[in-house]
């Protein structure tokens, strides 16, 4: 299903599914309400939108028809964080997997690069619970393999504190930190599923450098609902205690005004360089 | 108390009998609801006929019903005891702590109530998808949808209202429970709804008004439009069969006395 979102890119979905593929139209709220109809009679449903339309307008929708009843409709929001950037506010969604996995049962998976996709889907096909993709634009270094799709996954290593990137934004830290040397960078992480509620899910290697060394997280999300928030906590109740622990996260529009993702990061200070000089490891 | 289809077709109701059935029923949805101390009673006994002509009468094993308006939840649990689904042990834990009979239909628990409802504009665009599978899955059965007239004032309705007709659901049939009184007010001073039908019209519905608490008014739902997308508009009372509750506001939310429940018990079994 989409709502009337898509051109140029599901055409060719739309082909193979035939009237399979259901175009809802602009109305979103109808769209999620059926397609929990639609899975209550044992259909495999996907529901496309841009970020803010898929989870913010429908969201009662998604509480009490999907997840209450911890029905596996997978939906779909492209362009999570400010990766609309100009189109403006409105086509943000700063705060998308905050508010989702407030809800029972439902976990966000928000793949880093392109390739993350091809593992991703075929998994979520099966999945028995409701399910959040959040989409944004790859930004893999030329020449780069970041290995096989994991939720967690060491991208690069180094010799300071462990990075931890969440989601399409690693793309970015990791075609700056190559620049630099190993002994003068950080170890970089990426991680792609949300919630972060399980101790034994975080490598060993991660949490020793963190007890080291000290943490620190990335997001294009806001701080509440953020995955570092959820990460902090299940670190201190795990009474797993880094060294230290920076945060950046989104925070908005600090200017009032509006331009591109980068421009926002860079508002946020969530850009690579900008983040990197305040950890020390460039000036 | 466990999850159970165990519906019992009793297509042998005549006028008598139904109003018999009827009385019944309502009695013990009002002790339900007196021995529970909550109100929701207007709107239960304004669509109770409703769903229990659409239980007994019209639904085959395939069917599937969504109450749209979850605050007749009462209505529709008193409905489902006469049919043997739930018991009087089941009814007696209305409202109680660790309940699976809440004030709205709750999620995922019986076979009979498929989709948890409560907040209004959610039953017609679920039911719409159920409809929309079983037609792309070439799966047999109607699917009953039964909103209140105030509900209509939710966009949510509407754009469920376009896609059904876009995509033809002539498995899918609305009923909507005109008992004319909403949450503060009448209807017609809160959203001037009294050309529902007018509006239905346009969008190719086959529009019928009944009389919702008449069984040879209501029977004529037993002729469903054969290929035509159907909306019954069931003209009712709210509070029906209770002299002090009919058509009165506060029994939306009112709870009952021991006085007026006795009262209404006197005038129930008259």
């Amino acid at each position: 299903m989409t709502g009337d979102l898509g051109f140029k890119t599901l055409e060719p979905l739309r082909n193979v599914l035939g009237n399979r593929f259901i175009n809802a139209g602009v109305a979103e709220q109808n769209m999620i309400s059926v397609a929990a109809g639609l899975t209550l009679e044992g259909m495999n449903v996907w529901v496309y939108s841009i970020a803010p339309f898929c989870y913010a307008r429908p969201f009662e929708q998604i509480r009490n028809d999907i997840c209450h009843h911890s029905l596996p409709v997978k939906l779909v929001g492209n362009g999570g964080g400010y990766a609309y950037g100009p189109m403006g506010a409105s086509h943000h969604a700063l705060e998308d997997y905050g508010s989702l996995l407030t809800l029972p049962t439902l976990r966000a998976y928000i793949p880093a690069f392109a390739d993350d996709l091809c593992s991703l889907v075929p998994r979520l096909q099966d999945i028995e619970n409701p399910a959040y993709l959040r989409l944004g634009r790859c930004e893999k270094p030329a020449g780069q393999d970041a290995g096989k799709y994991s939720p967690w996954r060491k991208l690069l290593p180094g010799n300071g504190i462990p990075l931890v990137l969440v989601g399409p934004i690693a793309g970015e830290y990791w075609k700056t930190c190559l620049e630099l040397p190993e002994d003068a960078r950080p170890t970089l992480w990426v991680l792609s599923e949300l919630p972060v509620d399980d101790l034994d899910t975080i490598p060993g290697e991660l949490l020793d450098q963190a007890i080291v060394q000290g943490l620190c997280i990335v997001e294009e999300h806001t701080a509440q609902g953020s995955a570092g928030q959820q990460l902090s906590r299940l670190l201190l109740t795990s009474n797993v205690l880094p060294r230290y622990f920076w945060h950046f996260h989104s925070v908005g529009y600090p200017s009032g005004t509006y331009g591109s993702q980068t421009f926002h990061r860079r508002e946020s200070g969530i850009v690579a360089r900008q983040v990197l000089d305040k950890l020390g490891f460039v000036s | 108390m466990s999850p159970s289809s165990g519906k019992n077709i009793s297509d042998g109701l005549n006028s008598d009998s139904f109003r018999e059935l009827s009385r019944t029923t309502r009695l013990r949805l009002l002790a339900m609801h007196y021995h529970a101390g909550v109100g929701h009673i207007g709107g239960n006994l304004s669509s109770i006929d409703t769903m229990l002509y659409v239980h007994h009468c019209l639904m085959k094993p395939e069917d599937v019903f969504i109450l749209s308006k979850g605050h007749a939840a009462g209505a529709l649990y008193v409905t489902l005891w006469t049919l043997g689904v739930l018991s009087d042990e089941d009814l007696d834990t209305f409202h109680a702590d660790a309940s699976h009979l809440p004030g709205h239909p709750p999620p995922g628990y019986f076979k009979d109530i498929p989709i948890s409802t409560g907040s209004l504009g959610h039953g017609f665009p679920v039911a719409s998808g159920i409809a929309l599978a079983r037609k792309l899955l070439q799966k047999s059965g109607q699917v009953f949808c039964l909103c209140s007239d105030g509900e209509w004032q939710a966009g949510s309705n509407w754009e469920a209202l376009i896609f059904s007709r876009h995509h033809n659901l002539t498995n899918l049939v609305l009923l909507v429970d005109m008992n004319g009184l909403q949450g503060f007010g009448t209807t017609s001073a809160t959203a001037s709804l009294n050309d529902l039908k007018r509006h239905f019209e346009t969008f190719d519905l086959e529009v019928v008004e009944l009389n919702g608490h008449s069984f040879d008014s209501l029977k004529e739902m037993n002729a469903l439009p054969n290929g035509k997308r159907a909306v019954y508009l069931l003209n009712t009372v709210k509070g029906k069969g209770v002299s002090f509750m009919e058509d009165r506001l506060e029994w939306h939310y009112l709870p009952l006395t021991i006085d007026l429940y006795q009262k209404a018990v006197r005038e129930l079994r008259e």
